[in-house]
């Protein structure tokens, strides 16, 4: 199911229809990225007690503003032990894969303009949510080669941090997402939008347990480089991280990518498990509902992201990878399993479920008693055991 | 696996409940330019050169200021005064004092050192020159103006209530320093306030409202937790 706009081939309008979309998308990002660092200043001082921004503009609305432009006048460093080349193209290999990603998210419904149909999103790929793997995997490639080709050693220990965190966590990510293609029977993002429209029970949210969603948020603030993830620009232990050596513009780019890439991926958070643009609409301005639906839903997550940094202290880097490797990756497999099981028939859900759990329990067990003789063995206390380790997380 | 000893997983979201609390407290926060908070009493800021209440400037330029200065930012040089028209009520008189507020520390060493209480901090650290030349303050600016007050000069931000109590650090101490002397006036007048209380100390002879004086816990209850001896609770 393709836009329904090219139905009839390519004419004039239509062109005009998709440049319009794409620079409204554009315009609408950029705002959202101002929009997005104003609320979350705001909502982090409502939470320490503070004020936050409030000179520039009313209640400060355009101090993302007055701090862009100020970053675009500061002096652009090269180091001089940098790649030339690599150093210049890492931002925009941040960048652009962020503004990708949120071409294929449907932020409304399908409208008529001039008897004109299309849908509300830039573009409605077969492969959808593919295109955001794929996106999100080359955006490793800008803070791994960010951090490369910096030539100093901060940036270096961040960037290793920061793609070995990131493709540890888009396994995660691509498990849930085959949950999700699995029960909604396409790739294409208005087609797992439409999968879920009749009714708030039919979210993917619900219908595949509320596990792989739970999944799904936790792998995208670790690919995010968000608290309690933000290893990779750990202030206190490497300076900035991958972007250490950057300043003026390409700064100001790592950083209008990290809150695009929040934006969007609550977005996408919205499209996969909440329905998207579904919600009740009312008669008068029908094009309209949806848009806010996607819009109040895309906020109450960014909140949620807010709230998240507000709460949590930054993960360790071995519990980091403990959490994604022996907690996360193997929960979203067994998951998975269920969810196909349940494809077939209930029978079969029950029996995967009931054999995770003894898997799991029994696994678990099973490192319990060699950690405990290695310890014995050792002399040292069971304290000793790493956090966030088996005994800790999940089941 | 949740609960048992120690930390559990349930804790991990202790975080998430303090910080929306949070959301309903009142804001800690001072919006400086526009809000000041009370200086404390004490405060060390720029200095003031005081005179006697019939006018007379109290600086005899001895240049004990100067020599006792960690900072070397004070100049002084000595004068004979003109015995038709004395500046100072003694035989010499600060014929040149200039403070370099580049190198002041604030450290109030000179009005422990000063004979006459010439030299006293008013509170005003809001200051700040686009020049060289500007930073050096001379006499003409440092001398208190003919009602008592410090002369305000376009680069500080004076407020309301700012130019009172410039002789703060000078009436809490006993000169003598024995603490039978204390709250017993050992100082003499100034121009436009003549001779200004004693600053309570552990005394009982306290006149807070004719100094000045106050606690910062009493000033920003508001601001302060409960357990601190504050209002937010």
């Amino acid at each position: 199911m393709a836009d329904p706009l090219f139905a009839h081939g390519l004419n004039a309008a239509v062109w005009l229809i998709v440049v319009i979309k794409v620079l409204v998308a554009f315009g609408a990002l950029l705002t959202s990225v101002l929009l997005m660092i104003w609320f979350e200043r705001k909502v982090i001082s409502d939470m320490q007690d503070r004020i936050g921004p409030n000179r520039a503009g009313p209640f400060g609305l355009l101090q993302t503003l007055a701090d862009g432009t100020k970053l675009f006048f500061k002096e652009d460093l090269l180091p001089e032990r940098a790649d030339r080349f690599v150093f210049r193209l890492a931002p925009f290999l941040t960048v652009v894969p962020a503004f990708l990603i949120f071409t294929v998210v449907p932020v409304g419904g399908i409208v008529t303009v001039a008897h004109h149909t299309f849908e509300l999103q830039v573009a409605d790929p077969p492969i959808g949510i593919l295109f955001l793997l794929a996106l999100s995997s080359v955006a490793v490639y800008g803070t791994m080669l960010a951090g490369w080709s910096s030539g100093s050693k901060y940036p270096l220990l961040g960037s290793v941090r920061a793609s070995a965190q990131m493709i540890s966590y888009e396994a995660v990510l691509g498990l849930t997402v085959v949950m999700v293609i699995l029960e909604s029977h396409g790739l294409s993002t208005r087609s797992i939008v439409t999968s879920q429209a009749a009714h708030a029970w039919q979210w993917n949210v619900i219908r595949l347990g509320v596990i792989p969603f739970v999944l799904f948020f936790i792998a995208s603030t670790a690919e995010l480089n968000r608290p309690p993830f933000d290893l990779a620009e750990g202030e206190s232990e490497l300076g900035g991280g991958y972007h250490t050596e950057y300043s003026s513009i390409r700064f100001a780019l790592f950083f209008l990518a990290e809150f695009m890439n929040t934006v969007t991926m609550s977005a996408i958070v919205v499209t996969l498990f909440f329905g998207g643009p579904d919600g009740p609409g009312f008669h008068f301005l029908r094009w309209l509902w949806p848009i806010l639906w996607f819009t109040g839903k895309t906020v109450a997550f960014l909140y949620l992201q807010v709230w998240i940094r507000a709460a949590l202290p930054r993960l360790r880097y071995d519990q980091l990878m403990d959490l994604g490797w022996k907690a996360m990756i193997p929960i979203s497999l067994g998951w998975l399993l269920v969810i196909a099981g349940a494809i077939q028939s209930a029978a079969w859900a029950l029996a995967l479920f009931a054999l995770g759990c003894v898997g799991a329990l029994a696994l678990t067990q099973a490192i319990r008693v060699a950690q405990r003789r290695r310890a014995s063995t050792l002399g040292l206390g069971a304290d000793l055991r790493p956090l966030g380790g088996p005994g800790k997380v999940g089941s | 696996m949740a609960g048992g000893a120690g930390p559990s997983i349930l804790s991990f979201f202790g975080g998430f409940r303090i910080s929306l609390k949070q959301v309903f407290e009142p804001r800690v926060t001072t919006e400086y330019p526009k809000v000041k908070k009370p200086k404390p009493p004490r405060a060390h800021g720029r200095h003031v050169l005081n005179r006697y209440e019939d006018g007379m400037e109290k600086c005899i330029g001895c240049e004990l200021c100067a020599a006792v200065c960690p900072a070397d930012c004070i100049y002084v040089r000595g004068a004979d005064n003109n015995p038709d028209e004395p500046v100072s009520p003694g035989e010499r008189y600060g014929f040149v004092y200039e403070i370099n507020y580049l190198r002041c520390i604030h450290c109030d060493l000179c009005v422990e050192a000063c004979p006459t209480e010439a030299i006293t901090e008013s509170k005003m650290f809001e200051f700040s020159f686009t020049s060289r030349a500007d930073a050096i303050y001379t006499r003409d600016e440092l001398v208190v103006d003919d009602e008592g007050r410090p002369k305000k000069l376009p680069w500080e931000d004076w407020r309301e209530g700012d130019d009172r109590y410039t002789s703060a650090w000078m009436r809490a101490t006993s000169p003598s320093g024995a603490a039978s002397y204390e709250g017993e006036v050992q100082w003499s007048g100034e121009l436009g306030y003549g001779v200004r209380a004693p600053e309570g100390g552990q005394s009982p002879r306290r006149d807070d409202a004719a100094t000045g004086n106050f606690a910062i816990r009493t000033v920003s209850r508001d601001k302060i937790p409960f357990r601190l001896g504050g209002r937010v609770r």
